[in-house]
């Protein structure tokens, strides 16, 4: 059967291909892929907890359901966010937003 | 290798496969296309998990609202970045080398922690026991501050997106 490891080195697996694609690319909208997939892999993580160790407890699933509404909240005012960046700067490229730089 | 360990072993594969290619593709959509199958893969391994009801709301909101959210974004911008050149930072081997040593040790302390073998334990309830996570949530001896919290996180989040996106049309801000 499959042990409790294979699904954590799966989800830190999933995790770092994530941080590498917010760290590389350089636009914005590829970042917030990049960390919708380390969400998940935060997901996967939990749930392979609860699963394994917590089963007769519902607190893992509902940790997973606090993580599913502060990605989603998080999406939604990201996207508005980079849509108004696009309209005032016309760029999504992050290094072109740089007001704030000395 | 049973059944079960090949099966997951497929499905691991190929969501780090899309994950790969979504931070990896020069076209946006294709990368936002891939994200679709990575998040997929996700729900497969949560109904691997017996959380069914995970496998379920990942499609309904992550693939459902989040990665059409996404879609919608790249398709309102797509013509502000060439997609022919390079789409990564110059020097981007040094997060590949952080990544890789990251994983490294995120591995090494995901086998050596002490309930790291530990196999399937048979589910008390015969499934997942969905009723004592929705008694759980709404109890007041449960978890029902955290949800409540988590519904206004979300109202207001939503109210500052419609702000956000609401455009100047000659001095008022219009949807």
């Amino acid at each position: 059967m499959i042990p409790l490891s294979w699904y954590l080195i799966f989800a830190a697996a999933l995790f770092c291909v994530g941080l590498f694609g917010v760290l590389t690319r350089k636009n914005l909208i590829a970042i917030l892929m990049g960390i919708e997939l380390m969400l998940n892999a935060v997901n996967i993580n939990l749930l392979a907890f609860w699963r394994y160790l917590y089963a007769p407890q519902m607190s893992g699933q509902v940790f997973v359901i606090i993580v599913f509404t502060a990605a989603a909240a998080e999406t939604a005012v990201a996207l508005s966010l980079i849509i108004s960046v696009y309209r005032r700067r016309n760029t999504v490229v992050a290094n072109d937003v740089d007001l704030l730089k000395g | 290798m049973t059944p079960m360990q090949i099966f997951f072993l497929v499905t691991a594969a190929l969501t780090l496969f899309a994950a790969g290619m979504v931070v990896t593709a020069n076209k946006l959509m294709h990368s936002a296309l891939w994200l679709v199958v990575a998040l997929f893969g996700v729900a497969v391994t949560f109904a691997l998990l017996d959380a069914s009801f995970f496998a379920v709301v990942q499609v309904l909101v992550y693939i459902g609202a989040i990665a059409i959210l996404v879609i919608f974004a790249v398709m309102l911008t797509h013509r502000m970045m060439n997609d022919t050149i390079s789409q990564m930072n110059k020097g981007w081997w040094l997060p590949l080398v952080g990544a890789l040593l990251l994983f490294m040790g995120l591995s090494a302390a995901a086998v050596s922690f002490q309930g790291a073998q530990t196999l399937l334990p048979v589910l008390p309830a015969g499934g997942e026991n969905l009723p004592s996570l929705g008694q759980g949530l709404v109890a007041s001896n449960g978890y029902v501050i955290p949800f409540e919290v988590a519904s206004v996180l979300l109202l207001a989040a939503l109210v500052g997106a419609i702000y956000l996106g609401m455009e100047e049309d000659g001095g008022r801000k219009i949807l």
